[in-house]
């Protein structure tokens, strides 16, 4: 075999795999759409988040407008600090909007509803969220049932 | 007993040398690296070679890897009617396992035990010692292009595979059993990212890459030059080269996806 065939050879297989990235860039993963980076990041305290992931999506109305970057624990206020991360396309979240967890289809994943308020003012880069609702638990949930009867 | 104690010993001496003379090998192989860079024919060759070559063989069992994980993933996902995580049931196993294990097993099936036995046969022929004697370092000229072009060839092979699994998946799971289109992809974009998923895929197909090709090239290198010794180091290469994928993907996956 002479060597344009070989290197014509090589060249396809090079474009080859070109197309499968681009697969696996644009269909695959998700780097067409969010990428975390480009955003701002605003904080929100939970008393209890039940079984919130990094990276659980935030929506607002259903629609996804950013994800959850990072959990942690706060020894100060004993609750969990959310740290989300919100993209810049919708930038004007009112200051009293609410962030609540819940739990998408009855065994789904959870993930956190944006529900706008009516200030005027609105939620710019490092800011919090003041009014948040904690994730429901079955099990206080029954449990309240039980008492109740 | 002290012979067996002996023999014991022997054995450990021989796998503490062999192994020194394999990393030795490798070293003196990635030193010679500049030569392909800067002959790109030679490069060339070896690409194609290892990576045209594999090709077919990728694509095909891709395809069908991707086709038998929706069959089953369906026949699994529909008791909980949640077969419309299907796609993200075959995008995981491919891009995070199933892509770079596979290929790393049919490469050193395939492009490893004829590395194997086109070195092992120089080597018994007195090609290698033939151009030393014409002052060509077989380093140069043999292994660091062997060595360079699969260790570029397997994760692009890899990438291919995971990305044809993908799209056989999608022809079982949509076309054949009727799972909606759109939830198919659009759940399976939601659940991988492409840094800690596909990138990391990458990454595990990359050191497979570089472990399976050192394997061949060092087991012709470093073969008995009868017909027996080629026989059995290219016998050895596909051994070796299947554990150490197997046991490494192990260790990749627990440092990458543990958390």
């Amino acid at each position: 075999m002479n060597s344009r065939t070989i290197e014509l050879t090589v060249g396809f297989f090079m474009l080859l795999f070109l197309a499968a990235m681009f697969i696996l860039a644009m269909k695959v993963s998700n780097l067409a759409s969010l990428t975390g980076t480009d955003g701002y990041k605003v904080t929100a305290y939970f008393e209890n988040i039940g079984g919130l992931k990094p990276r659980a999506p935030v929506s607002a109305s259903g629609v996804r407008v950013g994800q959850v970057s990072k959990i942690e624990y706060d020894p100060e206020t004993f609750r969990a600090r959310v740290t989300l991360n919100i993209d810049k396309d919708y930038a004007e979240f009112p200051l009293d909007t609410i962030a609540s967890i819940y739990t998408a289809g009855l065994l789904g994943e959870q993930y956190i509803g944006l529900d706008p308020g009516g200030d005027i003012e609105y939620l710019t880069d490092g800011g919090e969220f003041e009014i948040t609702q904690s994730a429901l638990v079955l099990e206080r949930l029954i449990g309240r049932v039980l008492v109740d009867q | 007993m002290l012979d067996l104690i002996q023999s014991l010993g022997a054995g450990t001496l021989n796998a503490v040398a062999t192994l020194g003379r394999a990393l030795l090998h490798l070293i003196q192989t990635v030193l010679a690296i500049g030569e392909p860079i800067r002959k790109f024919s030679l490069l060339n060759q070896q690409l194609f070679a290892s990576g045209v070559k594999t090709l077919s063989i990728i694509l095909v069992s891709g395809l069908f890897v991707g086709m038998v994980l929706a069959l089953q993933g369906y026949n699994t996902l529909v008791r909980f009617g949640a077969e419309e995580s299907l796609g993200v049931v075959v995008a995981f196993t491919l891009v995070r396992e199933l892509g770079p294990v596979v290929t790393g097993l049919l490469f050193a099936g395939r492009a490893g035990s004829a590395m194997t036995a086109e070195i092992g046969l120089m080597k018994s022929t007195e090609q290698l010692s033939g151009l030393e004697m014409m002052a060509i370092d077989p380093y140069r000229r043999i292994f660091a292009p062997r060595l360079l072009a699969g260790f570029i060839a397997l994760p692009l092979l890899a990438a291919m595979f995971s990305a044809v699994g993908v799209l056989g998946g999608h022809l079982v799971g949509v076309e054949l059993l009727g799972v909606d289109a759109g939830a198919y992809w659009s759940q399976m974009q939601s659940a991988v990212s492409f840094k800690a998923d596909v990138l990391n895929g990458l990454i595990k197909a990359v050191v497979f890459g570089l472990v399976v090709n050192w394997i061949a090239i060092f087991q012709g290198a470093d073969c008995v030059p009868t017909p027996e010794g080629v026989a059995s180091a290219t016998t050895g290469t596909v051994v070796k080269s299947s554990l150490a994928v197997l046991g490494l993907d192990f260790l990749l996956t627990a440092v990458m996806f543990s958390v």
